[in-house]
């Protein structure tokens, strides 16, 4: 591949983005900067859910109509399915979500179990992580590890002991949110390092290309956490631009904005690239009204459209 | 409330139009995926199957079998003969397999192989694999329903799947689908064509769509065209199919505005709307548009041939 200081023509994964907390507009955005694949990961709502039957409608949403609503904009979803670290703390819940994990695990387009991990590190969620870790086992699938805020050195060291404990090869397990503390034991170990591009607490656009100076382009994976909270959905093409223009060769950029995500997830077997460049004959009748996807690598909307939605 | 039975002729009952033969339905499937799939991953489906089909079989078996369904059937489409499609329609009236896939034939031949002697045992599961589905899923059952039995127990289902903000799973049981002009009450089947019309799904591949025809839904849909023109947009010239048959002093009005539009279609369709009505105002309409008023009555223009010829996808 040629070296260019132009991304306008790369398309993007975002392989950690909580869509069900953004709007319509969001997607079309996406689409139009390039972003062709993105997976939602099971996470809590912004407050504490309190049945079982919250969490089944908010998975049915994610593999139902989440996934149709991004396809009307040309983008491909795929979500990941778990007891988050903070609800495991929830022990009038938690057992019977446990009880609902093996029904949606191996929908189609469920590419991992996760996030799971930490939280506060209690002996609850140590209970759930392991639990669920065995049922990545079971269902084969890849695990997408949240570390968590606060105490996250010591939270990712751990999270990764027990993953090895537990048997899960480190090739199958996506460490979520890292940063340059826990960076260099991730990438040691063989685990996979996301970061999350999230304004003010998680990292930053800058930080994140010395990051990739630093450690090359290998298990690294760039994505935007965008959620409810005051993020930004296209961390991903603004950081490859970023990227771009401060000299990190495109091989490297394309590797950690897109190939990365779909090498790890795709261990699942529920993502493939050409789910969105050639994808069946069914689901372009029924996903996306008889257009194709791609069209070779023009986005779908182009501005015109978007001035237009904005007016009507 | 008029129920479906009170519009067919008496000697035909509604028993006979509206329940599948599950044996030759299942056989039908079953040979369709073989000439398609390799035989060893075909061999999992029967296994899965045999398995499913005693009673008692864990739920985690069925949610399990019927979500990997497409990783061995693949989800490439159905080849189908014009011979394959009589069959299926002798097997169940109005069942239409042409737009199917792979997947979607394997994942109906599970629901009609579960246990189904105890009507409310089967619903239960059905329901149960409809509460948690994904989207191939949910279009997947939806578009079995006229095949299952005991069909009744899933009329509800039917219409409340109606509900949905997916086109695609709306699509699958209003169109190419005899289930909802078979089992709806009035109510239900019309409130499917206005959603229809709002959504913009072709009318004309709903099936019973002349049969079902009624008043209310007539003045439903001059009402919708009231509120579209009233907001300077336009509306599908398919209306026109369902209120030809009702025109009164009310209706004409909208009929002679859609005559009088620049799209030809919409001439076309309103002229054919005239002709289905003894309105003399209607008649006198009609004769205004002398090239089309010919075409009809020489049989060169009815529904079927501007559904081909103006609205084919
Ligand atoms: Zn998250």
């Amino acid at each position: 591949m040629t070296q260019t200081n132009d991304v306008s023509a790369m398309t993007f994964i975002d392989p950690h983005i909580h869509m069900t907390a953004r709007t319509t507009y969001d997607y079309m955005v996406l689409r139009e900067y390039g972003v062709v694949a993105i997976i939602e990961p099971s996470f809590w709502m912004g407050q504490p859910r309190t049945s079982a039957g919250s969490f089944k409608d908010y998975f049915s949403s994610l593999v139902g109509w989440e996934r149709f609503r991004a396809a009307q904009f040309g983008i491909r979803h795929y979500c990941t399915i778990s007891l988050n670290p903070k609800e495991a703390n929830n022990p009038e819940i938690a057992d019977e979500v446990m009880d609902l994990l093996p029904m949606f695990a191996c929908k189609e387009g469920v590419v991992a179990i996760g996030e799971i991990g930490y939280d506060e590190m209690t002996p609850a969620e140590d209970k759930y992580f392991g639990l669920q870790l065995e049922l990545a086992k079971e269902v084969d699938k890849p695990v997408l590890v949240h570390t968590p805020h606060r105490n996250k050195k010591e939270g990712t060291s751990r999270s990764m002991d027990v993953c090895t404990e537990y048997g899960v090869d480190p090739a199958k397990v996506i460490i979520d949110h890292a940063n340059e503390e826990t960076a260099k034991e991730v990438l040691d170990r063989g685990f996979w390092a996301a970061f999350s591009i999230y304004p003010k607490t998680k990292m930053g656009n800058q930080r994140m290309v010395e990051l990739v100076r630093q450690y090359g382009c290998d298990r690294i994976i760039v994505d935007s956490a965008a959620d409810w909270g005051l993020s930004d959905p296209l961390a991903v093409p603004k950081t490859a631009q970023l990227m771009a223009e401060m000299g990190i060769p495109a091989e490297h950029i394309r590797k950690v904005c897109y190939e990365n995500a779909l090498s790890a997830y795709g261990q699942s077997g529920e993502m493939k690239e050409t789910d969105w460049t050639n994808p069946p004959a069914v689901d372009q009748r029924q996903l996306y009204d008889g257009n194709s996807v791609l069209r070779g690598q023009q986005p779908v909307t182009d501005s015109k459209e978007l001035a237009s939605l904005l007016i009507e | 409330m008029t129920s479906s039975t009170d519009i067919l002729p008496a000697n035909i009952s509604l028993a006979n139009i509206s329940q599948a033969n599950i044996p030759q339905a299942k056989a039908l499937l079953y040979r369709w995926l073989q000439q398609q799939i390799p035989a060893e991953r075909l061999a999992w489906l029967d296994n899965r199957l045999k398995q499913l089909a005693e009673k008692g079989a864990a739920d985690r078996l069925l949610f399990t079998t019927f979500s990997s369904v497409p990783r061995y059937t693949t989800k490439a489409d159905l080849s189908l003969t014009d011979a394959d499609l009589r069959e299926a329609d002798s097997i169940r009236a109005g069942w239409l397999p042409n737009g199917w896939s792979l997947d979607q034939a394997g994942r109906t031949l599970l629901l009609l192989s579960l246990p189904d002697k105890a009507a409310e045992s089967y619903q239960a599961s059905i329901e149960k694999l409809f509460s948690a589905a994904d989207v191939s899923e949910q279009i997947a059952l939806y578009q079995s329903l006229p095949l299952l039995p005991h069909p009744h127990l899933f009329v509800a289902r039917a219409a409340e799947g109606l509900r949905t903000s997916m086109t695609a799973v709306f699509n699958a049981i209003a169109l190419n689908n005899p289930f909802p002009g078979d089992h709806f009450e009035q109510l239900a089947w019309n409130q499917m064509v206005l959603k229809a019309v709002f959504v913009e799904s072709p009318l004309h591949l709903i099936q019973q769509l002349d049969r079902r025809a009624n008043p209310e839904l007539a003045r439903m849909l001059s009402d919708y065209a009231h509120e579209r023109w009233a907001a300077k947009r336009e509306v599908t010239p398919e209306l026109w199919r369902l209120i030809g048959p009702f025109l009164n002093d009310q209706f004409i009005s909208d009929i002679e505005r859609a005559l009088n539009l620049p799209s030809k279609e919409q001439q076309l369709a309103a002229a054919i709307a005239c002709a289905q009505s003894s309105l003399p105002a209607a008649q006198k309409l009609l004769s205004q548009h002398p090239a089309a008023k010919a075409e009809i009555a020489d049989r060169q223009l009815d529904w079927d041939k501007f559904s081909q010829q103006y609205l084919a996808a």
